[in-house]
């Protein structure tokens, strides 16, 4: 019983969903908006769950005094602050939002750039020319590189003006794009979304359960 | 004397209009139909007339609209000449109107339309434009049911290998012969995500390694509901290996539900635990590289496989296995060998076989110029 009650609300559920896409009476829109109102409504009971076991989290590491658990009170200080600002003022406050754009937003930010340090480092193991595959991805991510930056607008058309290759690279970086990049693109995207229907159908028709826990 | 001379006047005005009108051939639009708009929720009336002939002098249109004993009101702005269409989006269901088109001329003379017939909105039950698009669904989802209903007779069915997946169990060995600890990340998506349920599914089963090897398995989540349901299912999968006394909530713990400072503390905690293996499983987007590349400068295994076509060249490039687009998907498949889930796989593979066959015979009639097969393929879509 502990299970087939999900399993039935998942079947029921999920073919009255397939159905809203099939349907624009207004009946089965009404149907999809409900469920998603529903699947919001989830959300902040959940969100309650996760703060309580954050804060349990690094109490408890606070209490064993763990490695580096200073940071644990960097945590329940920000928690603190935002929560206590935010309830007595409201999101629109000037303090709330001063402590969103210089200190949430720079730090969002901090993190996004060192991307392009990964990048730098993964590109140098990744085009390492050692073998047939590795040389070829390496000129192919040349060209795409030199095509997408403006230096290499800058060395192909004006320095390099006299040579048959001016003006081309822009072109070779777009047909590598449009062509095997796009191919092997479509390739990926037709299997995950044969991937998804055929997941989808085991799920709902009670095949795939192991998100109940798995066993029967 | 003073009605006679405003009983002239207005015959001058009406004549002048009427000349005006005649002497630049305005015609009434003609052939006006309004109809329930198809395939809606039966909010709008579609009108529609004949194009005007060229030279008609037509400056644009104006639609009237008339409810049962009412006035006949304007509805909508001036609509362009050349327009032979129009959408009344602005009705009431189960209400009936009537409409005429009234051409309006280069010089503010307007001649009208006969009025339609009375028509109301009625929503629709099943969109006809998408008939061929249920029936492509229909096939591939019959033929994913009939390959998982006949594996259960017991039959072997071949699955290809996966590198990544038979990597599992070396990733989860190398970490318990370490005596570190095994991270999975679930990634970004939410619950209702079915790369986050198709990674849930993965983990249940590294669950059930490690609740035989007694490694700890670290999972941090970025959303609360998949916290909650991922705590659920470790813990069943430790119970059905029977050792409860080994599960540790604790492990599995909400981090942020903001995308970097989850990305900043998960990498953290790969710098500080130097996990033995990193399962990065789910959706990813920008962040994947940074958790990829932190993983890998700590010298774990990793073993990752997203949905996100733009993240696969970053798991490629910085992880030992990646799992490519469907092989996630498998992944529950291939860890169970449960003859019904292999099944869909298999069903799965004639829908590739459909694409492939449909892709090579609208290429093949394309190139003999025929195209009735890309233009089915165009509705479908």
């Amino acid at each position: 019983m502990k299970r087939q009650v999900p399993l039935a609300l998942c079947f029921v559920f999920g073919i009255a969903m397939i159905f809203t896409r099939f349907s624009p009476h207004s009946v089965s829109q009404w149907i999809y908006e409900e469920v998603i109102s529903w699947v919001l409504i989830i959300g902040p009971f959940a969100l309650v769950l996760a703060t309580v076991t954050l804060i349990q989290t690094h109490t408890t590491r606070i209490r064993r005094r763990t490695e580096h658990w200073q940071y644990s009170l960097v945590v329940f200080a920000g928690l603190t602050i935002m929560v206590v600002i935010g309830i007595r003022f409201g999101p629109q406050d000037s303090i709330f939002e001063w402590l969103y754009n210089n200190v949430q937003l720079p730090m969002d930010a901090t993190m996004f750039s060192l991307l392009a340090f990964f990048i730098a480092s993964a590109a140098y193991r990744a085009f390492r020319a050692r073998t047939f595959e590795a040389s070829l991805l390496l000129l192919t991510a040349v060209v795409v590189m030199m095509g997408n930056v403006p230096m290499g607008d800058f060395i192909w058309n004006t320095i390099m003006s006299w040579s048959p290759w001016a003006d081309k690279v822009s072109e070779a970086r777009q047909w590598i794009l449009d062509n095997p990049n796009l191919s092997a693109r479509r390739g990926i995207i037709l299997g995950v979304s044969l991937g998804v229907i055929s997941q989808s159908i085991r799920i709902i028709l009670g095949i795939e359960r192991s998100y109940l826990g798995g066993g029967d | 004397m003073i009605k006679t001379t405003q009983w002239i006047v207005v015959t001058l005005v009406l004549c002048l209009s009427v000349g005006t009108a005649f002497s630049q051939g305005l015609a009434p639009p003609s052939s006006v139909t309004a109809m329930d708009t198809p395939n809606d929720d039966g909010s709008s009336i579609t009108i529609k007339w004949d194009a005007a002939a060229e030279g008609s002098g037509i400056s644009g249109y104006q639609i009237l609209r008339q409810i049962a004993g009412g006035d006949l009101e304007e509805i909508g702005e001036l609509l362009p000449a050349g327009t032979t269409t129009y959408v009344d989006a602005a009705i009431e269901k189960g209400t009936a109107y009537a409409y005429i088109v009234r051409a309006v001329g280069e010089t503010e003379a307007t001649v009208e339309s006969e009025q339609t017939a009375p028509v109301k909105g009625t929503g629709e039950w099943f969109h006809t434009g998408k008939i061929p698009l249920f029936i492509t669904m229909l096939l591939f989802s019959a033929a994913i049911v009939w390959n998982i209903y006949s594996a259960r007779s017991g039959k072997d069915i071949f699955v290809r290998r996966i590198p990544g997946l038979e990597a599992v169990d070396e990733a989860i060995g190398r970490a318990t012969e370490m005596g570190r600890s095994i991270l999975y990340s679930t990634g970004l998506g939410g619950v209702s995500g079915v790369a986050t349920i198709a990674s849930m599914t993965i983990l249940g089963q590294v669950a059930r390694r490690t609740a035989d090897y007694e490694t700890p398995l670290r999972v941090p989540c970025r959303d609360p509901i998949v916290l909650n349901v991922v705590r659920e299912m470790v813990k069943t999968a430790y119970l059905e290996e029977g050792r409860p006394d080994v599960y540790n909530e604790d492990d599995i713990f909400f981090v942020t539900n903001s995308q970097f400072a989850y990305a900043a503390g998960v990498e953290g905690m790969m710098l500080r635990e130097k996990p033995a293996a990193i399962f990065l499983q789910g959706t990813f987007y920008a962040e994947s590289l940074i958790l990829a590349e932190t993983g890998n400068s700590v010298g774990a295994i990793q073993i990752a496989g997203t949905d996100s076509e733009h993240q696969l060249p970053f798991f490629i490039a910085a992880c030992d296995y990646t799992l490519i687009g469907e092989e996630l998907y498998a992944a529950s498949a291939y860890l169970s060998r449960e003859p019904m889930l292999l099944g869909s796989l298999r069903g799965q593979d004639w829908g590739k076989f459909f694409i492939f066959a449909a892709i090579i015979l609208g290429v093949a009639l394309e190139l003999s110029g025929i195209s009735w097969i890309t233009t089915f393929l165009q509705r479908v879509s």
